[in-house]
């Protein structure tokens, strides 16, 4: 139970980076990306967790209560809007290689070897 | 737990090759995500999430599917 | 290498790569038992420093405030990546909409979209509005308000049709939002360092915790993330939503 989130993000970064490996299709390549990114979410904020702990917001509690580390989640919360649009921006670049190539397909995208 | 299904719904959005199921499955996986932020005493972080990953990724996905569906029928 | 060879590959590979994360995992404190200093420290001084009772916001917005201003540019050129990649290329040229076009049936949005969409898009607004302005004191500030405030944008495109969505957010207007909440932030960073000797320090009186005019600059920086991230996201929206309006030339008869 201690190490279970732990597990669960590198559970993620694996799963995601199969995702990659694998992609026969750009987009579905792009979305294990956010996949992969989404594993750093989970770490840093189970990383600052405290049992039996408050939110970090003291507006009806006084500010002595225990909470949890609010810098990690300062961290995350920019990174999960930041992070999305970088992930447009590849979507984008996804939808001219298509208009470029016609094709969405990592194999068929690779440099092609010189006609000897 | 909602550690269990964070690690289900991630590889149900990996496994599913297809993107438009894949968008709809990365719609999920956001929710169920922002549920976790939510059991881990974070409310800044699940609000960001719920709303970045159930309603603007998604629809990126599907704006982009859509483009180069448009492109494929043009070419045939 | 084909896909076989390179699935090989990945599974050595990719084996070696979680055992390595795990055992670095395990060398972490165990999960609920996290106790450093620095965030425990700025939970008890947030309130009584600062009266800003959301201490996420507030390292966000005044601590930390250096990282976001780093954020909120990559925001930005994200933003600007987007706008010229899908930007009209050389035989393109964008088509009149659908809608516009004189005589050319469109489908109608079906009763119950146009009807649940005009009556969400009103609270969708106003609940943004009230994210961005009270990051300092609930769960919310800037980047959550914007993105729910571009939501609202969205929402008019889905109730009604392109050509309705252009009127209520014009792309001059989205622009000129993005750039304005990028300079405005940086104007306050520079508004710390002439008013009150560095970079980036909160310069405004900070009164009594639980007011909305509190916390000295945070509710200003708050402000300027929710512009440059509406506009951003709004502006994203709408280029790619532009894109399938986007016609080649010889095909248009």
């Amino acid at each position: 139970m201690s190490v279970l989130p732990y597990v669960v993000a590198a559970w993620l970064v694996l799963v995601g980076l199969y995702g990659i490996v694998t992609s026969r299709n750009l987009l579905h390549l792009v979305v294990c990306l956010a996949v992969m990114q989404s594993s750093s979410y989970l770490l840093l904020l189970s990383i600052g967790y405290v049992k039996d702990a408050e939110p970090p917001i003291f507006a009806d509690v006084p500010p002595t209560t225990p909470a949890v580390d609010p810098i990690v989640q300062a961290l995350t919360l920019t990174d999960v809007v930041v992070g999305t649009t970088v992930t447009a921006l590849l979507l984008a670049l996804a939808v001219q290689t298509h208009k470029r190539y016609g094709t969405l397909d990592p194999e068929e995208l690779r440099p092609k070897r010189p006609q000897a | 737990m909602v550690l269990f299904l964070v690690a289900v719904c991630g590889t149900c959005v990996v496994l599913a090759r297809d993107p438009l199921r894949q968008a709809l499955m990365a719609s999920l996986y956001g929710l169920v995500l922002g549920l976790l932020f939510f059991v881990f005493q974070a409310p800044d972080v699940a609000l960001s999430q719920t709303v970045v990953g159930a309603v603007a990724l998604p629809l990126m996905i599907l704006l982009a599917l859509a483009r180069v569906r448009w492109e494929e029928e043009r070419r045939k | 290498m084909n896909a076989r060879l390179r699935l090989r590959v990945f599974a050595v590979a990719g084996t070696a790569l979680f055992a390595a994360l795990v055992w670095g995992f395990v060398g972490l404190p165990d999960f609920g038992s996290f106790d450093g200093a620095y965030g425990q420290l700025l939970n008890r001084l947030s309130v009584p420093d600062r009266a800003s009772t959301d201490v996420v916001t507030t390292v966000n917005f005044d601590f930390r405030e250096f990282d976001t201003l780093g954020e909120e540019f990559i925001l930005f050129a994200a933003v600007v990546g987007v706008a010229s990649l899908l930007r009209t290329l050389r035989g393109e040229h964008v088509a009149t909409p659908d809608d516009d076009v004189p005589g050319r049936r469109v489908p109608e949005t079906s009763l119950v979209v146009g009807v649940t969409g005009t009556l969400l898009v009103a609270p969708t607004v106003l609940i943004g509005i009230y994210v961005v302005l009270h990051g300092h004191q609930t769960p919310g500030g800037g980047f959550q308000g914007g993105v729910i405030l571009a939501t609202g944008l969205l929402l008019t495109y889905l109730t009604a049709d392109y050509m309705t969505m252009r009127r209520v957010g014009p792309t001059a207007l989205i622009e000129a939002a993005e750039g304005a909440g990028a300079a405005g932030f940086v104007l306050i960073a520079i508004g710390g360092l002439l008013f009150a000797g560095s970079f980036f320090e909160n310069f405004l009186p900070i009164e009594t915790a639980g007011q909305l005019i509190s916390a000295g600059t945070i509710p200003l920086g708050n402000l300027a993330v929710g512009l440059a991230v509406t506009g951003g996201f709004a502006f994203m929206l709408s280029e790619f939503l532009q894109q399938t309006l986007i016609k080649r030339r010889r095909e248009v008869r």
